[in-house]
């Protein structure tokens, strides 16, 4: 196992999870309770020192019993190395801990998974919409239970021919 | 019976306030011309004092990462053109060196060295974009026509090599589409030897106008311990003195094979920016130089048969071919199971894409690192306490393109 995840297991032990290596990229899951005090080791500790936040993603497991991934990926640019820090978050409670406090990036970042994917921040500063508009509320764009075609405007568009777009168009009155 | 003679009215002043102090909510944009696009900013004034800025985003959200859920991973090049759409080349080459990094698939050494010659000259594209139209928005008109009388020349170079100026789709998972004839590669060499004196030309405009000191110097400062926080990267980043630049930190292509060097600023300013992403035109010519010299010879493309698409001269002839084509295009091939975040350095910043596979030829998710959404983060914070005059500079000195911050 990689130092940096070995030293987090030993120092928290019932927040770490698990931890994965591929293609040389490090990954790191914690539990959603022990997420901030991980966080914080990470960025505070001068071993660590991950100053430079990379970014905020979020997947949707359809199917598994905990629903949501919640993925910080950090870098430090002193020491070259980087991680990514993983939560998973249920579908009935969506709910995770900010990071905004510790990277200051992470507040457009967040505000992204949120409003793609639904899942709150609490402490977050300025939890709103930030891609799709302020009064949308057809759902999060980026499940995956949210139609790729077929929601919007163009829905409601009447067609001359029973709704057929591609209907052949009639013919010109003749003579 | 006389008239008493009619009397002015009298005249009562009403005792009003010289002075109104109230915060003023002013809307900057969607549409204003210096916006880069269609960004809206809400500002909260004090005279013309900013207290606070809100970036409000979305205009030009076209929903990329849901729409590569649904396609191939080849499928998905041309999306990334469509990202930052000024410098096409350095998205495509992003994305694939994520998807073969998703691969562990390695390139031959004459494409690594044609990519890194393109993503070099897209990055002076970018940067003679940027100086332009940030020397336009601040009143300088001039060095608009001077730039793009060069990025004209390298456009249509674009335009000979792949057929597009802007979007390009030249980079495919395992090489590059097609090679560089003589002709190209006597056309980059006659450019580059006449460029450092434009360059030049450039600077005598610029260096020492005092309007455009006035007007990028200490205009947007932030702190190296800020910048890093916020996640900023590339030359704003460098701007503040952090040597951070992924070409040196985690070399690819043919870039640990030259020499050059990283400009870093010193004030975290305007002006310093400016300073670096002029360096960094001198430095791109020197690494092109370079690699032009260095160029081998050999395939451009990997020999890896299920993930390259076979040549149109096969897939015209052969039956077997034409097969592999068909199903290499519309179910894709299969990948390995897992995920990998790869970041490349773009002349904006760290574009990074961050792919989940879960074995299928399509994506299970995949995210863009955008630098222009992640610079917005920092907007507010680099933006209080400047003037509204400042704003078009600060707009401008992330060099932000909106679709890539909407994506």
């Amino acid at each position: 196992m990689h130092q940096v995840a070995e030293e987090i297991k030993a120092r928290f032990h019932d927040a770490f999870v698990r931890a994965t290596e591929f293609r040389g990229d490090l990954a790191v899951e914690v539990t959603r309770e022990g997420l901030l005090d991980v966080a914080r080791f990470l960025h505070d500790d001068p071993a660590m020192d991950y100053d430079y936040i990379v970014h905020v993603s979020s997947v949707d497991w359809l199917g598994e019993p905990v629903r949501f991934e919640v993925v910080w990926e950090v870098y430090s640019v002193l020491r070259r190395h980087r991680i990514r820090i993983k939560t998973r978050v249920p579908e009935s409670d969506p709910v995770v801990e900010s990071l905004t406090s510790l990277w200051k990036g992470a507040e457009f970042m967040e505000r992204e998974v949120y409003d793609m994917m639904g899942i709150r921040f609490t402490h977050h500063p300025d939890l709103r919409r930030i891609l799709m508009p302020d009064e949308y509320t057809e759902g999060y764009p980026l499940r995956k239970d949210f139609p790729l075609v077929g929601k919007g405007w163009r829905d409601t568009f009447e067609f001359i021919d029973g709704g057929n777009p591609i209907a052949p168009t009639p013919p010109a009155p003749g003579r | 019976m006389s008239t008493t003679p009619a009397q002015p009215p009298a005249f009562t002043q009403k005792k009003l306030p010289l002075l109104r102090t109230e915060e003023l909510m002013l809307n900057m944009g969607p549409q204003h011309p210096s916006t880069h696009g269609v960004l809206k900013v809400v500002l909260e004034l004090e005279g013309e004092r900013i207290m606070k800025a809100t970036p409000v985003m979305g205009f030009l959200h076209r929903g990329v990462e849901k729409l590569a859920e649904d396609g191939t991973y080849h499928q998905f090049i041309p999306h990334t053109d469509r990202l930052d759409y000024v410098c096409a080349m350095y998205n495509n080459f992003a994305y694939v060196r994520a998807v073969e990094k998703l691969l562990d698939l390695k390139v031959p050494e004459r494409s690594e060295y044609l990519r890194t010659i393109v993503a070099e000259v897209q990055r002076i594209i970018g940067h003679l974009f940027w100086l332009g139209t940030q020397a336009l928005d601040i009143g300088a008109m001039t060095v608009f026509f001077y730039t793009f009388r060069e990025r004209e020349f390298l456009l249509d170079w674009f335009d000979q090599l792949c057929g597009a100026r802007l979007t390009t789709s030249w980079y495919r998972i395992g090489g590059v589409e097609r090679d560089v004839t003589p002709d190209l590669i006597a056309q980059l060499r006659y450019f580059f030897k006449a460029f450092p004196p434009k360059i030049d030309e450039y600077n005598v405009l610029l260096e020492k106008n005092r309007i455009w000191i006035a007007r990028t110097k200490g205009i947007a400062v932030i702190s190296a311990e800020d910048a890093l926080s916020f996640g900023l990267s590339g030359p704003t980043l460098r701007g503040s003195g952090v040597e951070y630049d992924l070409r040196k930190a985690e070399p690819y292509g043919a870039y640990d094979q030259v020499e050059w060097s990283v400009p870093i600023g010193v004030n975290g300013d305007t002006y310093d920016r400016y300073w670096i992403r002029i360096e960094e035109l001198k430095e791109s010519s020197k690494i092109i130089s370079q690699c032009l010299d260095k160029l081998p010879k050999g395939p451009i493309m990997a020999d890896v048969p299920q993930i390259v698409a076979p040549t149109k001269d096969r897939v015209f002839t052969n039956l077997e071919s034409m097969i592999m084509q068909f199903k290499f295009f519309s179910v894709g091939f299969p990948m390995p199971k897992g995920e990998i975040y790869c970041g490349t350095e773009a002349h904006k910043g760290e574009l990074g894409f961050y792919i989940v596979s879960n074995g299928e030829g399509k994506p299970y998710r995949l995210k863009i690192r955008a630098p222009s959404f992640i610079h917005m983060g920092a907007f507010d914070h680099m933006s209080r306490g400047y003037m509204i005059a400042d704003i078009v500079t600060i707009f401008g000195t992330y060099d932000i393109v909106m679709g890539e911050c909407d994506r």
